[in-house]
C-alpha cells in the first residue's frame, strides 16, 4: 500500500539522490574527496553552509579531513561520541577506511559509509566503476547493500540507515560509480514523512546511549590476549544471524510506505525459468530488460539481483531461485587474480553445497564483466545465456572483452538491441568548453520536469583537460527509463563540431533512418562536398536525415557570441520528435525565461531571438545517391609512429579501445614513454607566430610554454641552404658567432593556444603597435607551410648540452623538452615546471608522481608526455598512490642508493679486469655538471663494453646495475593536496630523512583534479568546497616548517614572477645532496582566472606577498653564511591588488561581502606578520639557523 | 548681516552653491560623511553603470563555469554559489539608502545606462532606496562613423523621457559639450521636463604612449582654464530654460565658483579641487564665495547669479563670436 502523499519526481544523479537521504539521516558527515563519490560531499557541505536541518531539526557538521583514513578515524570517533555519522567515499578512499572499518565493525555501531563503487589501482589506476573495492571491504564485518539506479541509490540509502540503527551492524552502501553516481535519471524523491516512519527515534537514542560517557564511563578498544579475543570474537554472531531478516523489515516496511519492493534477493523473470544470472550492480537492470526481452521471444530466463551481499543469506538466495533452473552464471564485477573464483560466485556456490536439498543442482558458472566502467550491454547478458546453453558453458569466463590470451571470454554478438521505440535515443557530440553537457542536462530537466517524459542523461568525457571531447547519451519517453548502458543505437546524433567529422566516426552508432544535426560553418546546399567519404558513404548506407545550422553564426548574429548552446538545444528539441515542436519551444524559452531572467531583459530577449532564429537558419540537406568525396578519416597517428603507438595507441585515441584485444596490452602497466608527440590534436583556434626580427632571443616564451610546444635551436648558417621557403631564422643574438642562425619553432598541431607566451614576451615593436616577437594568430591562418617548416627544424640537430648555459633562462630553450604536449589545461600552470626539470635533469631522472593532476595528464592513457631524448633516455615516471608520494620516490632514492653502493664496490673488485685507471676514474668522476655527466657517461659506456668481453658472473652482477654510475636524479611532484594533507605524514618524514630526493610541490592552493576542494595550502579568504565561507585558517607554511629541520634545502618559486630564481632553485635543490622541497606557485583554472594572465596573477601574488620567493641552502650555513635568502622585495601593493583578479576570493566579496571584508583584512594581516617574520630571517647571522649535518656535493 | 548663501538646484533647497559631483569620493559613506563634513551642500554620488554591472556578471559566470563539464573529474571548480551571485546595484542601492538616511544634505544618485530596461529600472531603484534626485550620466562615445548627430541627440532626448516618465524625482541630464548646438539640445530637453542640466561632462581622453605604442588611458583632474566652455554656455542658457543648471568642471577656488555663479549656474560642482586638496576644501571654497560676495557688495547668491550672463551683460555679441580677431590681437609672441 502506498500511503504517501502526490509523488514528488526529481531529475537528479545517483550521488544526489544518495547524499541527500544521507544527510537528512545524519548528525556529523566526515569526508575527503574521491572521484567519482565526491559529489556527494560536497553536497552535504553545501547543504550545510546553506543552513539546511536534518530529519530532527539540526545542521549535519560537515569535516573534511586530511584523508579518506583521518576521515574513518574522525567517523569512528563521532560514533563512539554518540552521534549519527556517515561518510561518502570509494575506491582507495575505501582502503583507506579499512582499519577502522574493523573496528567500527568489531564494535558494533550502526552508521552507513555509501560507496560510488570504483575500480581500485593495480596495474594502472582507473577512476571508473566497479566492485573492486567493494568486495575489498567484504570481511571488515559491514552489512554490504547494493543498489542498481539512481532511484534505489536513494531508496535503500534509507533502508540502510534504518537497518544499522536496529540491527547495529554497520553498513556499506553502494552503487555504480559513474554509471549510476553520474547519471541522471528522473526519480521519485522520498519525502520526510517516509524518512519519519522509516527511523526508530528509539534506535537513535540506543545509539547515543551506548556512547562514551564520563557520567557512567567504560572502555572500548581494549587490547586482548590469546585468552578471550576469539572468543569475544564470536559474540557477534547473533547479531549478523539476524540482521537480513531485520534488513527485509526494512525494505517492506518502504515497500508499504512508497511501493517500492525491494527484497534481499530480488528475483525478476519468468516463474519457471531454466536459466538464471545473478548480479548485483547497476547491470541488474540490464539483464533485467533483456530477460524481459527474451522471454517474450519463448526463453526460461529469471535474473537475481543481490541487494544484501554481506551478511550473506545463502537460505534466502536457494528461496528466491525458481525450482525449474537447470543453469546459474554469477557475474562479478570485479576480478580476484589467483582465486578460484570471483566473490559472489564462491558465495552463490557455497549456498548451494550448505543449503540446497535438490536432487539435481544447477550448472553453476562465473564470469567477469564491466571492469573500470567497460560497457555491460543486453548483447552481453544474452551471450551469458547462450553460454548457459551450450553443451558445456564456459566457465570462469569474461564478457565484454576479447581476451585472446586466455581464452575466457564469451562471443557476442553486437547487433542484439532490446531498446524499444518509443525511447527517443539521442547522442551528442561535443568540445568540453563549447557547452554541450551543460545545454543537454538543462534539457533533461526541462523533460524531466514536464510530468509526460521520463528522462536519462550520461555523459563520456574524455581524458584531456584541454580540447577535451565529451559524448552525451540522452534517453526521452513516456516510461520510467533503466537503461544503464550507452546508446549504440541512436536516433538522433548531433555534432556540435564539424572537425570531429574528419577524425572519427561519430555515425557509428546512428539508427537507420536516424536524424543527424551537423554543426557546420558551410551551408546545406554546399556541406555535402565538405564531408569525408566515409560519412557521406554511412549517410548513404544508413538513409540518414541532416540537417545544418551555422550555429556560430546565429549565437553571434543575435548577440550571443561565442555561446551556441541555445541555438543547438532548440535544433536538437525542433528536430527530435521527443514532443510536439511548439510545446518543445515553449518549453525552451520557459527554461531561459528561468535562467536568465536576472541577467536582464535583453539577456533573454537574445536567447527567444536565437530560438526563433534558428528555426529559420535549421536546414535539411539533400543527400545524393551516391559517393562524391574521396577525403579519407585523418589516421589517429602517423604511419611513422612506433608499432605499439600504430597498434595499440591509435586505437584508443580512435575511440576504439574497447576492440584491442588482451593480448594487445602490456602484462605489467609499462607503456612507452613520448607517445602524446603522435596525437596532434590540432585544438587551438589561435596559435603563436614568431617575427624573427624583433625577437631579441631570450627564451621567456619557451621557458613559459605549458605544452611544449616553443622550441629553439642555434645553427650554422650553411643548413639554411636546404630550409624549405619561407623559414624563418635570424642571427644568433650572442657575440662571436657570425655564422650562427637562429630559430624558434612553434609546434602548431600541438599548441592549445593558451597565449601565455605571448604575455611572457618581452619584445616589442617599435613601429606595430601591439605586436611582440610572438603573436597569436587565427589557426586557419597557418598554411601548410607551417609542416614543412616543422620537419625541416626537427632535423635540425640538437644543441649540445655541454655548449648551453644552464644557468639562464636564456641557455633553457635549447635544451631538449622530455616533457610536452600534456593534456593539461590550456595554460596550466604547473606544466612549466615540469617541463623545465625534464630539460635540466631529463636523461638521469626519476620521477614518482603523486595521484592528481600531474599524474592525469601526465600518465593518463592513452598517451604520456614524459618523452625519450634522441639517445632514448628520459625521465622513468610511476605512480604509487595519492597518499604514499613522498615514501614512494624515498623508495626510488634507497634502491639507487643501494645499487650504487653495489656498482662501486663490484667496479672496485673488478678494477683490475677493467682496467684500474678506467675504474678509479669512474670511481672518483665528479659529476656536478653536464660536461661531467657526459664525460661519466663516457666512462661508463667504455665500461659496458668491457663487461660484456668479460663475461663473468661478477661482470653480469655489475652490468645489471653499472647504469646507476651516472647519477641519479629523483623527483617526487605533486600538488599541494598530497604535500600539504593527504601526504604530509611521509613527505615529513622523507624531509627527516637526510637522502637526497627533490621534492617538487606544484602548488595550486587547491585540489584541482577533482574540482577544486579545499586543501591545508587553500589561503585565507579563498572560496572553495569545504569553504564555501571562505577559508578562515591561514595556510600552512611549509616552507618554515622544512627550513626548521636545518639540512632541508627549500625553495618557495613563481615562474611568473622571477624565471631566474626558479631555475636557480630548480638546480641548487638537484646539486643539493640531502633532501630538498620546492613549492612552486602554479595558477589553476580553478582560481577562477583568464588562464591567459597566469603569470601576470603569479607576480602579483609575489609582489602583494602572498608568495614571498625565498630559498634556504643549508650549504650556505655550513660555510657559515645565512642560509635564508629572500628573493622577492618587500611587498609593493596591498593583498587585494591580487586577490582582486581571482573568482576564488571576489566570490566571497558576493555571497558575504561582510565575511569577505574581514577575512581579507586578517589576510593582509598575515601577509604583513609573515613578511615581517622572513625579512627577520633574511638579516639573520648563519648561526642562528640550525646547523646542516651534510655537506658532501657532488 | 548675514549672507544669503541658499539656492534651488533640481527643486532642492541648497545651503550653498557648492556640490561635490560624481567621483571616488563618495565611493562609501565614509567618504560621503566627510563630503558632508567638508562643507558641500550636496552629493552627486560615484555613477553606476549597468554596462559595468553586466561585464562583471559576465565574466563571474565565465570563471564559475571556465572548465566545467569537461573532465570526468571535475565537472566544476567552485562550490555551487548560495542563492545568486548576480551583482545588481544592491551595494550602490544600499549605500544610496545609507547615505539618505545619515547625512543632512541631498545625496544625488548618477546613473549610466546601456539600455532602456537599464535606464529605467535602476532609475525606479535609485528612487526607491531614497535619492533626492538623480544625474543621467551619458557617457557615449559616437565612435560608430555612420551614426548621425541628429540620432545621438534623439538617443539623449529619449533617455530623458524614459526616466523622467519612470520616476518622480527631479532628474538633471549631464550633459556633453560636443553637440553641434547645444543650446538647442537644452532646449528640447528641458521641454521634455528634464529638472537640471550640468555642463559639461568631461570625458576621459585617453593619450598615446609613444615609447611603447599603445593607447593609455589617462586620468588629469581638471584645471581652472578648463571653466570658459562651461561658462560660455550657462551663460548662454541662463534664464533661457526652465531647467536649473549646474557648473562643472574646472573649479579650484573660490574665482570659479564666483565666475560660475555669474554666468548663471544654480549649483556648482567640483571634484578634482577636492581630490586635490580634501574634503574640507569646500569649506574654503565657500568661505571665499561668501568674502567676494560681501566684497562685492551682493546680499547673497541668488543676487549675484547670473550677474555676467548673456542676457545681463552689456555686450551679449561677446558671449556668442569669438571675437578672435581682438584676441589673436592681444597676444604676443615671447
Amino acid at each position: 500500500m502506498d500511503t504517501t502523499n502526490t509523488p514528488i519526481y526529481a531529475t537528479i544523479d545517483g550521488n544526489e539522490a544518495c547524499a541527500r537521504v544521507a544527510y537528512l539521516l545524519n548528525e556529523v558527515c566526515a569526508i575527503y574527496p574521491i572521484t567519482p563519490s565526491s559529489t556527494m560531499a560536497e553536497l552535504a557541505d553545501q547543504w550545510a553552509v546553506e543552513g539546511k536541518p536534518n530529519l530532527w531539526g539540526e545542521i549535519p557538521l560537515v569535516a573534511e579531513m586530511q584523508s579518506e583514513g583521518g576521515a574513518a578515524g574522525a567517523v569512528h570517533g563521532a560514533l563512539q561520541g554518540g552521534a549519527l555519522t556517515t561518510t561518502f567515499t570509494a575506491s582507495q578512499g575505501l582502503m583507506l577506511m579499512l582499519p577502522n572499518m574493523y573496528k567500527i565493525a568489531g564494535e558494533l555501531t550502526p552508521t552507513v559509509f555509501h560507496v560510488a563503487a570504483r575500480s581500485l589501482a593495480a596495474q594502472g589506476l582507473s577512476i571508473f566503476g566497479d566492485h573492486a573495492d567493494v568486495m575489498a571491504a567484504r570481511t571488515t564485518g559491514f552489512g554490504l547493500l547494493g543498489a542498481t539506479s539512481v532511484q534505489e541509490a536513494q531508496d535503500l540509502a534509507l533502508i540502510a540507515q534504518a537497518a544499522t540503527l536496529e540491527a547495529r551492524l554497520p553498513f556499506l552502501h553502494f552503487f555504480d560509480g559513474f554509471r549510476t553516481s553520474h547519471e541522471i535519471n528522473k526519480i521519485q524523491l522520498i519525502d520526510d514523512t517516509v524518512l519519519r516512519a522509516m527511523i526508530d527515534d528509539d534506535t537513535v537514542r540506543a545509539h547515543r546511549a551506548r556512547a562514551l560517557n564520563p557520567d557512567h564511563p567504560f572502555i572500548r578498544g581494549t587490547a586482548q590476549n590469546p585468552d578471550v579475543y576469539f572468543q569475544a570474537r564470536e559474540t557477534v554472531n547473533p547479531y549478523y544471524a539476524r540482521t537480513p531478516e531485520i534488513v527485509q523489515q526494512a525494505m517492506d516496511r518502504f515497500a508499504q510506505l512508497t511501493g517500492r519492493h525491494y527484497r534481499l534477493f530480488d528475483y525478476h523473470g519468468t516463474p519457471d525459468a531454466e536459466r538464471v544470472i545473478i548480479i548485483m550492480g547497476s547491470g541488474a537492470a540490464t539483464v533485467r530488460q533483456t530477460v524481459d526481452y527474451l522471454n517474450q521471444q519463448g526463453e526460461k530466463l529469471g535474473v537475481v539481483t543481490v541487494h544484501l551481499y554481506r551478511p550473506f543469506a545463502a537460505e534466502r538466495l536457494l528461496e528466491a531461485l525458481p525450482e525449474t533452473v537447470r543453469g546459474i552464471a554469477v557475474l562479478d564485477r570485479c576480478k580476484e587474480p589467483g582465486a578460484s573464483g570471483e566473490p559472489l560466485y564462491l558465495d552463490v556456490g557455497t549456498a548451494f553445497l550448505e543449503g540446497s536439498n535438490r536432487n539435481n543442482l544447477p550448472t553453476l558458472v562465473g564470469g567477469r564483466y564491466g571492469l573500470s566502467s567497460k560497457e555491460f550491454t543486453p548483447a552481453m547478458v544474452k551471450a551469458v545465456f547462450d553460454n548457459l546453453n551450450s553443451e558445456r558453458p564456459r566457465n570462469h569466463f569474461t564478457v565484454g572483452i576479447n581476451d585472446d590470451v586466455s581464452q575466457t571470454s564469451l562471443v557476442v554478438d553486437s547487433s542484439f538491441d532490446i531498446e524499444p521505440s518509443t525511447v527517443v535515443r539521442a547522442l551528442f557530440y561535443g568540445l568540453g568548453a563549447d557547452g554541450t553537457v551543460g545545454a543537454n542536462k538543462n534539457s533533461i530537466k526541462i523533460i524531466g520536469d514536464d510530468p509526460a517524459f521520463h528522462a536519462q542523461g550520461y555523459f563520456v568525457y574524455d581524458s584531456k583537460k584541454s580540447g577535451s571531447q565529451t559524448v552525451s547519451h540522452l534517453r526521452f519517453g513516456p516510461e520510467p527509463i533503466d537503461a544503464p548502458y550507452l546508446i549504440s543505437s541512436a536516433s538522433f546524433v548531433g555534432i556540435h563540431q564539424f572537425a570531429f567529422l574528419k577524425k572519427t566516426d561519430l555515425l557509428a552508432a546512428a539508427a537507420p533512418g536516424a536524424t543527424v544535426l551537423l554543426n557546420s560553418p558551410y551551408p546545406a546546399d554546399q556541406v555535402w562536398a565538405k564531408l569525408p567519404r566515409p560519412v557521406q558513404q554511412t549517410l548513404i548506407d544508413k538513409a540518414l536525415q541532416l540537417h545544418v545550422i551555422n550555429a556560430s553564426r546565429v549565437a553571434r548574429d543575435v548577440g550571443l557570441g561565442q555561446r551556441t548552446n541555445t541555438v543547438l538545444q532548440t535544433c536538437f528539441f525542433a528536430l527530435s520528435g521527443v514532443m510536439p515542436r511548439d510545446k518543445a519551444i515553449a518549453h525552451i524559452k520557459h527554461a531561459i525565461e528561468k535562467s536568465y531572467a536576472r541577467k536582464g531583459a535583453d539577456v533573454v530577449a537574445k536567447n527567444f531571438r536565437a530560438v526563433d532564429q534558428t528555426l529559420d537558419n535549421l536546414s535539411l540537406v539533400s543527400i545524393p545517391a551516391s559517393v562524391t568525396s574521396d577525403q579519407e578519416r585523418q589516421p589517429p597517428v602517423p604511419a611513422s609512429a612506433p608499432d605499439f603507438v600504430r597498434r595499440v595507441t591509435a586505437a584508443m585515441l580512435a575511440g576504439r579501445g574497447d576492440e584491442l584485444p588482451v593480448s594487445a596490452l602490456p602484462v605489467d602497466g609499462s607503456y612507452p614513454s613520448g607517445t602524446t608527440q603522435y596525437e596532434k590534436r590540432d585544438i587551438a583556434a589561435f596559435v603563436p607566430v614568431w617575427e624573427s626580427g624583433l625577437c631579441i632571443q631570450c627564451g621567456n616564451c619557451s621557458f613559459v610554454c605549458p605544452h611544449g610546444v616553443i622550441s629553439a635551436k642555434f645553427y650554422d648558417r650553411q643548413q639554411l641552404s636546404q630550409a624549405p621557403g619561407g623559414f624563418p631564422s635570424a642571427p644568433l643574438n650572442a657575440r662571436g658567432f657570425p655564422d650562427t642562425r637562429y630559430t624558434l619553432q612553434v609546434s602548431v598541431p600541438d599548441c592549445t593556444g593558451c597565449g601565455l607566451c605571448v604575455e611572457a614576451c618581452p619584445a616589442v615593436s617599435p613601429s606595430r603597435s601591439g605586436v611582440k616577437a610572438i603573436n597569436m594568430t587565427p589557426r586557419e591562418q597557418i598554411g601548410h607551410y607551417a609542416n614543412h617548416h616543422q620537419q625541416f627544424f626537427d632535423q635540425l640537430p640538437l644543441n649540445d648540452r655541454a655548449r648551453v648555459d644552464f644557468a639562464s633562462v636564456r641557455g633553457t630553450q635549447f635544451l631538449e623538452p622530455l616533457f610536452r604536449y600534456s593534456g593539461a589545461c590550456a595554460g596550466c600552470g604547473e606544466t612549466p615546471y615540469l617541463k623545465l626539470l625534464s630539460q635540466l635533469f631529463g636523461d638521469r631522472m626519476l620521477v614518482a608522481n603523486a595521484t592528481g593532476c600531474s599524474s592525469i595528464y601526465g600518465g593518463n592513457l592513452p598517451t604520456t608526455p614524459w618523452g625519450t631524448n634522441t639517445e632514448g633516455r628520459g625521465p622513468a615516471w610511476s605512480n604509487s598512490l595519492f597518499e604514499d608520494n613522498a615514501e614512494f620516490g624515498f623508495g626510488f632514492r634507497l634502491s639507487a642508493d643501494q645499487h650504487l653502493s653495489l656498482a662501486r664496490r663490484l667496479l672496485g673488485e673488478l678494477a683490475s679486469e677493467v682496467g684500474e685507471e678506467l675504474a678509479n676514474s669512474i670511481l672518483n668522476a665528479p659529476q656536478s655538471s653536464e660536461t661531467m655527466i657526459r664525460s661519466q657517461r663516457e666512462q661508463v659506456a667504455a665500461l659496458k663494453v668491457k663487461l660484456l668481453a668479460l663475461d663473468t658472473p661478477m661482470a653480469q652482477d655489475l652490468l645489471s646495475v653499472v647504469d646507476h654510475l651516472i647519477r641519479r636524479s629523483v623527483w617526487i611532484v605533486g600538488g599541494d593536496g598530497w604535500a600539504y594533507d593527504i601526504g604530509y605524514a611521509g613527505l615529513d618524514h622523507v624531509l627527516a630523512s637526510g637522502r637526497d630526493v627533490n621534492i617538487l610541490v606544484m602548488d595550486t592552493e587547491v585540489y584541482s583534479n577533482t574540482g577544486g576542494q579545499m586543501s591545508k595550502s587553500t589561503p585565507l579568504g579563498a572560496v572553495a568546497k569545504f569553504a564555501a565561507g571562505g577559508k578562515s585558517i591561514a595556510k600552512k607554511d611549509l616552507a618554515l616548517q622544512a627550513i626548521a629541520y636545518g639540512n632541508v634545502y627549500v625553495a618557495r618559486i613563481a615562474m611568473g614572477a622571477n624565471p631566474q630564481q626558479t631555475l636557480l632553485a630548480f638546480r641548487e635543490a638537484e646539486a643539493y645532496t640531502g633532501p630538498s622541497l620546492i613549492l612552486a606557485y602554479s595558477h589553476c583554472i580553478a582560481h577562477g582566472i583568464n588562464m591567459q594572465q597566469g603569470l601576470k596573477q603569479q607576480d602579483l601574488a609575489v609582489g602583494s606577498g602572498h608568495w614571498p620567493l625565498l630559498r634556504y641552502n643549508p650549504v650556505l650555513r655550513q660555510a657559515g653564511d645565512n642560509p635564508f635568502k629572500l628573493d622577492s622585495l618587500r611587498p609593493r601593493m596591498p593583498l587585494r591588488d591580487y586577490t582582486h583578479g581571482e573568482l576564488r576570493y571576489r566570490m566571497l566579496e558576493r555571497t558575504n561581502p561582510d565575511v569577505a571584508q574581514t577575512l581579507g583584512r586578517l589576510a593582509q594581516e598575515s601577509v604583513d606578520l609573515k613578511w615581517s617574520v622572513y625579512e627577520e630571517m633574511a638579516t639573520r647571522d648563519g648561526s642562528a639557523f640550525q646547523p646542516a649535518t651534510r655537506t658532501d656535493n657532488h | 548681516m548675514t549672507m544669503d548663501l541658499s539656492t534651488r538646484y533640481l527643486g532642492l533647497d541648497l545651503a550653498h552653491p557648492v556640490v561635490a559631483s560624481a567621483s571616488p569620493l563618495s565611493r562609501s559613506l565614509d567618504g560621503m560623511k566627510q563630503l558632508e563634513d567638508g562643507g558641500v551642500s550636496a552629493i552627486v554620488m560615484y555613477s553606476l553603470f549597468e554596462e559595468h554591472i553586466r561585464h562583471d556578471n559576465a565574466l563571474f559566470d565565465h570563471f564559475l563555469s571556465q572548465g566545467a563539464n569537461s573532465f570526468p573529474e571535475a565537472l566544476d571548480y567552485f562550490p555551487t554559489p548560495e542563492g545568486s551571485t548576480e551583482v545588481g546595484p544592491d551595494l550602490y542601492l544600499d549605500q544610496v539608502r545609507l547615505a539618505s538616511q545619515a547625512l543632512d544634505i541631498p545625496v544625488i544618485a548618477s546613473l549610466n545606462g546601456i539600455s532602456d530596461h537599464g535606464w529605467i529600472d535602476y532609475a525606479r531603484l535609485l528612487e526607491q532606496a531614497g535619492a533626492a534626485g538623480l544625474e543621467l550620466n551619458i557617457y557615449y562615445i559616437p565612435a560608430d562613423l555612420s551614426l548621425g548627430g541628429r540620432e545621438v541627440e534623439e538617443r539623449y532626448l529619449s533617455i530623458a523621457a524614459l526616466v523622467k516618465e519612470a520616476v518622480t524625482i527631479p532628474v538633471a541630464m549631464k550633459l556633453n559639450p560636443y553637440f553641434s548646438a547645444p543650446g538647442d539640445i537644452a532646449q528640447r530637453l528641458d521641454t521634455i521636463g528634464i529638472d537640471g542640466l550640468v555642463l559639461f561632462n568631461r570625458f576621459y581622453q585617453p593619450d598615446l604612449d609613444i615609447d611603447r605604442l599603445k593607447v593609455a588611458p589617462t586620468l588629469n583632474l581638471s584645471s581652472p582654464l578648463e571653466i570658459r566652455l562651461p561658462l560660455r554656455w550657462l551663460a548662454i542658457l541662463h534664464k533661457r530654460i526652465n531647467a536649473s543648471l549646474a557648473a562643472s568642471t574646472g573649479v579650484e577656488s573660490a574665482d570659479e565658483v564666483v565666475k560660475y555663479l555669474l554666468a548663471g549656474a544654480d549649483a556648482v560642482m567640483t571634484t578634482s579641487a577636492l581630490l586635490r586638496h580634501g574634503p574640507s576644501h569646500a569649506h574654503a571654497l565657500v568661505g571665499g564665495l561668501v568674502e567676494w560676495l560681501d566684497e562685492h557688495g551682493f546680499e547673497g547668491v541668488n543676487q549675484a547669479r547670473g550677474t555676467l550672463s548673456q542676457q545681463a551683460v552689456s555686450d551679449p555679441d561677446a558671449f556668442e563670436r569669438a571675437n578672435y580677431l581682438q584676441v589673436l590681437e592681444s597676444y604676443r609672441y615671447p
